[in-house]
């Protein structure tokens, strides 16, 4: 019972269709804007950054996060940078060639529309960024600074030093804060948002637990913007922070909202390696360190020599070789499949079997060590606290991680999910990226949803009207309300043997090894046995200590854990269905002979959108057909 | 793989909503030098979890010394040995096996203790709403490199702006004060052209907002800048200053 979605693109050249939509928009008069309640759940760029422009509009925000304060959304810890077309280094950089990049690097599975208005709002972004204080990295002259990311042949990102995402949330957080102090946002810190609230067909307010007090509380609004990011610590180890989940994203797919590509995730190519079962968390090491770093293993299988015993003609730059038009800054999916590549093949890194060398030692005798060390230092200081080693002297030792999860709600070019009135942004949502995201781009999209188009879209679904009042008295929260209380309570209520980290972490291992990098037929079959045992197990053997009652962390944590017990699966069923390899998605069936991705853009040039049916119950397949009008699609090559 | 250590703690227990708590002894086992503090108190809290014991509550996140969630006070000092680094990038190889480790939470009146080595600094998020920003909107930007600014300012903002909001200065500070915190902003703002038009009145406030939350006045000990995980350096309270001074003379 499929049906074919239509994503709403505007019609008209595809330079012209932002501007046209925007002028065809509805408008909300200023003196009416703050009788409309807006609630925005996440204060990363797209959260934050929704919140604030929303409340310089004059709409009455409603602003949610789990942490203490909103300044520490995950965007907070994204290293190297923020693309924009700008081309200040006069290299030939333009709003095409971002749109062209950015579509080929996903491999032609995002949506055209989207990416290309994306391309066009990076200029205001920067401009914006720049005007709130934000430091980003200055030429002598005075001028922007600009550095070289993955999968393009131009200069397009800016960046403040090695922490671009915390100054850009940092932006955020100012603009948030100043709206606070205006009285049009009301911030709710260390609040989750555990469920969505339908009324009449429309997303109309969210279950949220006061993670101090415990206590559950109902929240009501005119129109709701998810932007709550992604999904990798469904994998347990990845970048992410330990905190990030899926949960309000997962609640609103079982409440309607279709969920899109959820295979497609980005394995980032350069993060320390695991080095035991201990681990919380893998610490990533930025792509903008392949500006100047050389990927290399030694040519023999099973040389566990120290690197600096190597001599030069007995390591493999693979990286240089296999793809000389790129060489080291080829994108993301292709780096972190190399690397599994040669490791599998036994050539790794000295200490561990699954690392490759990135090294330093070319460009430190071409620079010298300062300007290295002015590039790079906070990134070398974490590599030798993390592994006791000196990257100056020895090459840093990386593997792939995940990080970064290009699925999300399905949403239309309004960023409206199936769920009318309910909106989705930045990673939570999965429109631009398609199948492998080019680095410098997820704070691109974070910022141009949040700032941009969130304040738009939203206005003019409240100014088409037909929103009557809503109280939190009405039948359908009270309803909700006890569907999480009594999923709490039971979560309490197990009493079993196996903690919450104990189930999180053999989740992760058989996403790791069957829904990750690689994938195959049997594998896929094999992780849904699996989590649906684990998830079954889950609800019988977990205990979670203490009360409902108050601060809870390991409550929370069975919650999202839960959660992602499902998800895991759709994601192993999304990647079973897509026979093909594209981007991050690698079905070992579907290789060409020099072993690079190969699609099958004649079956599977689609978005595949899931709609949930019940516990227990297999999810209806909903498509996107993907037309591409302005880019002309071919084998993506990088060599 | 190295040998497993015994590590002793002496963790600071308070139950949400009680006005005091003491410190109770633990004894993790296993503990491997390649693990970062926290690593080894999620240990601990696996081994509590299964006894159905409640957990040592304490905030993190990121893990990686960016968000500023992390912050406790170890063997007396704020985010533990080592300079520069958060308490999520304290690793165990720093201790030694059958060591005995104090941890404590933040602790200043401004913060005040939510359970066990939880705080609540939203007093922090309150001053930064004073005056902690450019007041501009989205969409009225000029061209960025319309605004020619020095490498040298440039440099100097992001050195202050790299503050994390941990609050591990308030905690060593004697005074309780939050001067370097508040410097910080006031500071990067102060390099930037950006920042000029609102200076004065942004000093101003957020000292004063500084002072309503019951932080108590910097007098120059450096406790602050020495366990900064960021290394934010004292030269900004100066600066801060000389900025309130400006506001107050009627400056801009």
């Amino acid at each position: 019972m499929s049906k074919i979605l239509d994503p709403k693109i505007p019609g008209g050249p595809i330079a012209e269709k932002w501007d046209r939509h925007e002028m065809e928009n509805g408008l909300v008069a200023p003196a009416n804007r703050r009788k409309f309640k807006v609630i925005v759940v996440g204060t990363g760029l797209a959260g934050g950054g929704a919140a604030a422009a929303l409340g310089e509009l004059g709409y009455n925000v409603q602003n949610f996060c789990i942490n203490d304060t909103p300044r520490r959304a995950h965007s907070v810890a994204a290293q190297g940078g923020i693309n924009a077309s700008k081309n200040y280094q006069n290299d030939g950089d333009s709003v095409e060639r971002l749109f062209y990049d950015t579509v080929k690097g996903g491999d032609y599975r995002s949506r055209e529309a989207n990416v290309y208005r994306l391309s066009q709002l990076s200029m205001d972004i920067i401009d914006h960024c720049t005007a709130l204080g934000v430091p980003f990295a200055r030429e002598y002259g005075g001028g922007l600074a600009n550095r070289s990311f993955g999968g393009v042949q131009v200069s397009r990102t800016f960046y403040a030093r090695g922490q671009t995402g915390q100054q850009l949330l940092l932006g955020v957080y100012s603009a948030l804060s100043r709206q606070i102090e205006a009285g049009t946002v009301k911030m709710f810190p260390r609040h989750e948002m555990l469920d969505l609230v339908i009324v009449d067909g429309k997303a109309r307010g969210i279950i949220c637990r006061d993670l101090v007090t415990g206590e559950l509380k109902r929240y009501e609004a005119d129109a709701i913007v998810l932007a709550t990011g992604g999904y990798s610590p469904v994998y347990y180890l990845s970048t992410n922070a330990v905190n990030c989940n899926a949960t309000a994203a997962w609640r609103s797919h079982r409440r309607g909202a279709l969920f899109a590509n959820p295979c497609y995730t980005q394995i980032h190519p350069t993060a320390i390696p695991q080095m035991g079962d201990y681990q919380s968390k893998l610490t990533l090491m930025s792509e903008s360190l392949r500006n100047d770093g050389r990927v290399w293993v030694p040519m023999k299988a099973g040389d566990k020599r120290h690197p600096s015993e190597i001599p030069e003609n007995e390591r493999d730059y693979y990286l240089e070789r296999r793809y000389p038009a790129f060489g080291n800054l080829v994108p993301r999916d292709i780096a972190a499949r190399a690397a599994k590549v040669e490791s599998d093949a036994g050539k790794s890194a000295y200490m561990s079997g699954q690392s490759v060398y990135l090294d330093f030692g070319e460009a430190i005798g071409r620079l010298g060590r300062d300007v290295v060390a002015d590039r790079y230092g906070n990134l070398f200081d974490m590599y030798e606290e993390i592994i006791s080693d000196n990257p100056y002297e020895t090459p840093m030792m990386i593997y792939p991680a995940p990080h970064y999860t290009m699925g999300g709600l399905w949403v239309d070019y309004n960023l409206q999910s199936t769920i009318e009135g309910l909106f989705v942004a930045g990673e939570a949502n999965f429109s631009d990226h398609g199948a492998n995201r080019l680095g410098a781009s997820a704070l691109m999209q974070g910022c141009a949803d949040g700032y941009f188009i969130v304040p738009r879209v939203v206005g003019n679904y409240l100014a088409k009207g037909g929103l009557g009042d809503v109280s939190v008295d009405n039948d359908a929260f009270a309803s909700v309300e006890n569907d999480v209380r009594g999923r709490y309570d039971s979560l309490l209520n197990v009493k079993g043997s196996r903690t919450v980290r104990d189930f999180h972490w053999e989740l992760g291992r058989v996403m790791w090894d069957k829904v990750g990098m690689a994938r195959n037929g049997d594998g896929l079959n094999e992780a849904i046995t699996t989590i649906k045992r684990l998830r079954e197990e889950f609800w019988q053997d977990v205990i979670v200590p203490g009360e409902a009652g108050y601060f809870n962390k390991q409550l929370e944590m069975a919650g999202r854990l839960a959660d992602y017990l499902e998800l895991g699966e759709l994601m192993a069923r999304d990647a079973l269905r897509r026979e093909e390899s594209c981007g991050g998605h690698f079905r070992e069936e579907h290789k060409t002979e020099d072993g690079e991705a190969k699609r099958d853009d004649e079956n599977f040039m689609d978005v595949a959108a899931w709609e949930f049916q019940g516990d227990g119950k297999d999810e209806t397949l909903h498509l996107e057909d993907l037309v591409y009008e302005d880019i002309e699609v071919k084998t993506r090559s990088y060599k | 793989m190295s040998d497993a250590m015994t590590i002793h703690l002496k963790i600071w227990r308070q139950d949400c909503g009680q006005k005091d708590g003491r410190f109770v002894d633990y004894t993790v086992e296993n503990v491997l030098v390649e693990m970062s503090f926290l690593e080894m108190l999620d240990l601990l809290n696996e081994q509590l979890a299964r006894k159905g014991e409640r957990p040592v509550e304490f905030d993190s996140d990121c893990r990686e010394g960016i968000c500023g969630t992390c912050g406790l006070v170890i063997q007396g000092i704020a985010h533990g040995p080592n300079s520069a680094t958060t308490t999520c990038e304290v690793r165990m190889r720093h201790f030694s096996d059958g060591e005995i480790i104090t941890v404590e939470p933040f602790r200043a009146k401004p913060f005040p203790l939510i359970t066990d080595l939880v705080v609540d600094r939203e007093s922090f998020d309150r001053i930064q709403r004073k005056g902690g920003y450019v007041s501009v909107n989205v969409g009225s930007a000029q061209d960025s490199n319309a605004l020619p600014i020095s490498k040298y300012d440039a440099d100097k903002a992001m050195d202050a702006a790299s503050c994390i909001g941990c609050g591990a200065c308030v905690a060593s500070c004697p005074n309780a004060s939050a001067s370097l915190f508040v410097s910080a902003k006031i500071s990067q703002l102060s390099y930037l052209p950006q920042g000029a038009p609102e200076r004065g009145k942004r000093a101003l406030a957020m000292v004063a907002q500084m002072d309503a939350e019951g932080f108590g006045n910097c007098s120059n000990h450096g406790e602050c800048e020495a366990v900064c995980p960021k290394e934010i350096s004292i030269e900004n309270i100066a600066r801060m200053r000389r900025e309130f001074l400006k506001g107050a003379l009627g400056g801009k």
